[in-house]
């Protein structure tokens, strides 16, 4: 019985358990509605209620365990010596699936019955061919303890998802029948169901939680299983950055200086230009502006920050770095030997930035009080002192906040610099060299078909975890100054 | 006693007035000029980056809209359809028929150009196929004139866009400078011009060296699979955790950390989401690669914290005194969240929903991780649950396939695709603005 089968059903019951749920409720109290405890709508949901909630929960957590506890069991099956050299355990679990799979279409084609599937041997016949016939491909030829193995493993699944069944429509069954004796005129079906509702709000909210816990885990367990294979210091201190590209010598240096280099270096060049920029233009639009100006043009820079990163990226490709080959390039100065490189990279997040930079300082220089500038006029400043001279000062900590929240995201960006900054690592001060970044990196490492097991693939996760600290840091770092900022003035 | 120390004389008399600016007051407001010139300076600076932006999209990605084609009538009779389907090779014989049957309408309009087959066969690309297969499809056509119409190569393109010119061509395989003198008589003739590029918002991905075939359909199909999955994971839950924090979490412990949590993961970069993603969704979980499903899931995950904030801001935004009318007359606290506060403030939590999908719709770099990116995205998915569970593309990494393409006739597909996709975004964004406008309520 297919899942969304089983779920429909489950909702079946409960549309009927409200209907009747009500229709009990509204009969023990001899048809009054004024004698029920609650409104005859919470009797309905709280069966509803009760079918679901419990029976969904059990699915959940079945469907999580089955894959382990069968897994454990066809490997508990499977001898020693059926790992051949150059293989692994995991590498022969899969094929044991994928051979299973195969029998599964197998019968869904008719190509074999149900027994065959379940008894046929690898000894007889060439199963790979026959699998084969269907279109699914294995590797190599399936030997007879793989063949048993898939043999159990499509037995113990199939067990395992007719038992899932049975418990599951148990729990719903049961559910709703505990909820419906318990429907009763007096029951406080409105306390239970908001009970009930109050849990799922605190669930949904703690779902936050739990993606921060699965990024720590993901990036944690990784890191430590790359630290096992290359060594920390080696990681963390080296200069050069060499992956090999099989995956399988040791030969490849992972030193991350080099991506750190390239990562601030061309954050520094973005903060470069967007810190002048939007500094400059969120005191103009806050202080000087006239509020028709202000209105026009503050929505007008705000668009840059909704264009999507990969239009950026584009632009720096595509229009920038060419743009620049051509002030910079062999034809005029020689500086700069191809278009990607550090500093079309940080131009173009530099414009990215700006109006993340320019509507944090507004807001900032707003939350300035008036008293402060009238004040400095009362006492002959111009506008221009008073800004530089007693605004500026005040607003300095949330400035420098802003600044920080924008160096933040300039490290964690990864489509400019995967596609303006280039590829190669180096530590180099030239902004005209094509320099490379943790994020691109992490990109490069990760896409194409890793097996999660070379450090080449595994280094992704400690960059990762890198990136996450660095700008955890800077963010809590930033806020914590913002908020202290705030508190001076409210 | 002494009068002379004091005598203001003592110092040469200043002249001042108010009416003559001294040195001081002059340079003071020279400053405050070049202060404010700073200002006008960088939003100036601002404003044109924002344009070159715009012009450089525009300028180069309109051309992907329009393509070159060949149009032609001509006549296949039966004796060539039989003896073409007798050979071995048999689409290259339709070829050759067509190519024929071209340079003999040429020749019968007396443009005065060589002709040859093999110029021809680069212009045009290959077309034997699709002509074989429309013929044995429609056979009551054979012997009579029908119009085709063939897509003339990538290259033929360039040069009516200007990214191929008689300078820079370099003669290839693909196309030879003397091959442009027919293209131009070709041109004259009315034989090859300008269409509406269909197939680029229709089509799906094209092979490695055909540019011109390349669609972002199946892409945007692949894209809206992503956001039903955000639209219809992200809003409950965002809405449910928010009606928590702001109506009915107690302050602790727990209620702290769940917020500073949603801060946190507001700022975390985008790629760790994609991280996260491969190794949960992808590594621990079983789901396939490259799935909407999967990109759908990573993509809540990262507009959660935006929905959450933006909806929080609204539910604020209801005035107490709601809550307590309702509570007044006996609702409980859930019934006056639910039935008045929720209500009032949906105006808002749609506008922040809306421009969360829209971050959302064109976010990347998570898409690079879970295997969107690199996909050939030949297909369209045959229905709901393989639209979920199929591997497809996305808009954004499409966009990133094409730019990463060895073949500049790409490049010109990822500007083309960019316009599409911020068309979306802008389309989006528009309608939070009118939600905001017409049902934003002020209290």
């Amino acid at each position: 019985m297919p899942l969304t089968w089983l779920v429909l059903i489950i909702f079946t019951i409960a549309a009927a358990g409200f209907v009747m749920g009500r229709k009990r409720a509204l009969q023990n109290a001899g048809g009054d509605r004024r004698e029920l405890h609650s409104l005859p709508v919470y009797y309905g949901s709280n069966v509803a209620m009760w079918a679901i909630v419990p029976a969904v929960a059990v699915l959940i957590v079945w469907m999580l365990v089955q894959p382990f506890f069968v897994n454990s069991r066809v490997l508990a099956t499977l001898p020693d010596t059926i790992v051949s050299e150059g293989s692994s355990i995991g590498l022969v679990m899969s094929d044991v699936r994928r051979v299973a799979e195969g029998l599964d279409i197998a019968v869904v084609q008719g190509v074999m019955s149900r027994d065959e599937a379940a008894s046929i041997s690898a000894e007889i016949s060439d199963i790979r061919e026959s699998l084969g016939e269907v279109g699914v491909a294995v590797g190599s030829k399936v030997s007879t303890e793989v063949m048993k193995g898939a043999q159990l493993y499509r037995t113990l699944n199939a067990v395992g998802s007719m038992m899932m069944n049975v418990v599951v429509l148990l729990f719903a069954f049961g559910g709703a029948g505990y909820a419906y004796s318990k429907s009763t005129a007096d029951f406080r079906a409105r306390n239970m169901v908001e009970r009930g509702v109050l849990a799922m709000l605190i669930a949904a909210a703690s779902i936050a939680i739990l993606t921060t816990i699965g990024i720590l885990f993901a990036l944690l367990f990784n890191t430590i299983e790359f630290f096992k294979l290359y060594p920390a210091a080696d990681f963390f201190f080296g200069t050069r950055w060499a992956p090999s590209f099989s995956g399988r010598g040791g030969a490849s240096d992972l030193g991350v200086l080099p991506l750190l280099w390239g990562t601030f270096y061309i954050s520094f060049i973005a903060l470069l230009v967007a810190v002048p920029i939007g500094l400059f233009s969120a005191i103009y639009l806050s202080e000087y502006a006239g509020p028709k100006v202000r209105g026009i043009v503050k929505p007008l820079i705000e668009i840059l920050a909704g264009i999507p990163t990969i239009v950026y990226g584009l632009f720096a490709l595509l229009t920038v770095g060419p743009l620049l080959m051509r002030m910079f390039g062999k034809d005029t100065f020689g500086w700069m030997q191809g278009g990607t490189a550090v500093i079309t990279a940080g131009l173009v997040m530099g414009i990215m930035l700006i109006p993340f930079v320019s509507s944090l300082s507004d807001d900032i220089i707003n939350a300035v009080p008036q008293a402060l500038r009238d004040g400095s006029y009362g006492l002959g400043a111009t506008k221009s002192e008073t800004i530089r001279q007693v605004i500026l000062p005040a607003a300095l900590p949330g400035i420098v906040g802003a600044i920080l929240l924008a160096a933040s995201r300039a490290i964690g960006e990864t489509m400019i610099v995967v596609l303006g900054a280039g590829a190669a690592a180096r530590l180099s001060m030239n902004p005209f060299d094509a320099m490379t970044t943790i994020t691109a990196k992490i990109v490069s490492q990760l896409t194409g078909d890793a097996d999660f097991v070379s450090p080449e693939a595994l280094v992704a996760f400690a960059l990762g975890m890198t990136l996450f600290v660095l700008t955890l840091g800077l963010n809590v770092f930033a806020l914590f100054i913002v908020r202290k900022y705030r508190e001076q003035y409210d | 006693m002494t009068e002379t120390t004091t005598t203001p004389s003592a110092s040469p008399p200043k002249k001042s007035s108010l009416f003559v600016l001294d040195e001081r007051t002059r340079k003071r407001n020279a400053a405050e000029t070049r202060f404010r010139m700073y200002g006008i300076t960088a939003i100036s600076v601002g404003l044109v980056f924002l344009v070159l932006l715009f012009t450089s999209i525009l300028r180069s990605g309109i051309p992907a809209f329009t393509q070159t084609v060949v149009k032609i009538e001509f006549v296949l009779t039966k004796e060539q359809f039989d003896k073409a389907e007798s050979k071995m090779l048999k689409t290259g014989e339709y070829q050759n028929i067509f190519v024929n049957a071209l340079i003999g309408q040429l020749e019968a309009r007396n443009l005065d150009v060589n002709v040859d087959s093999k110029s021809i066969k680069r212009i045009v690309g290959k077309p034997g196929g699709m002509i074989r297969s429309f013929f044995l499809e429609n056979p009551d056509q054979i012997g009579t004139p029908v119009s085709f119409e063939i897509v003339a190569s990538s290259r033929v393109d360039g040069y009516f866009n200007g990214r191929v010119t008689r300078d820079t061509l370099v003669d290839t395989r693909f196309l030879k400078a003397s091959d442009l003198d027919l293209v131009d008589a070709l041109q004259e003739a009315d034989i090859i011009q300008g269409a509406f590029n269909w197939n680029f918002i229709t089509g799906t991905d094209s092979g490695v060296d055909n540019p011109g075939g390349a669609g972002l359909g199946a892409s945007v199909i692949g894209s809206f699979f992503m956001m039903l999955v955000v639209l219809f994971l992200s809003l409950p839950i965002g809405v449910a955790a928010s009606i928590y924090l702001e109506e009915f979490a107690p302050k602790n412990l727990w209620t702290d950390l769940i917020e500073v949590n949603i801060s946190n993961l507001a700022a975390v970069p985008s790629i760790v989401f994609g991280i996260l993603g491969l190794a949960v969704f992808i590594q621990f979980a079983g789901l396939p690669q490259s799935a909407p499903v999967v990109g759908g899931l990573v993509l809540t995950l990262m507009t959660l914290p935006t929905i959450i904030i933006s909806t929080r801001a609204s539910l604020a935004a209801v005035p107490p005194s709601i809550r307590d009318a309702a509570l007044g007359v006996g609702a409980s606290k859930m019934q006056a969240v639910f039935h008045h506060v929720l209500p009032l403030a949906m105006p808002g939590i749609l506008t922040g929903t809306i421009i969360g999908l829209a971050q959302a719709l064109g976010e990347t770099a998570p898409l690079l991780l879970i295997g969107m990116v690199g996909f050939v995205a030949r297909e369209y998915p045959d229905g709901i649950a393989s639209g979920f569970m199929d591997a497809n593309s996305a808009m954004p990494a499409q966009i990133y396939t094409w730019a990463s393409r060895a073949d500049p006739g790409f490049y010109e597909k990822a500007w083309g695709g960019i316009i599409v996709l911020l068309l979306f975004l802008i389309t989006m964004n528009a309608i939070a603005v009118i939600l905001r406008r017409r049902f934003e309520r002020r209290w």
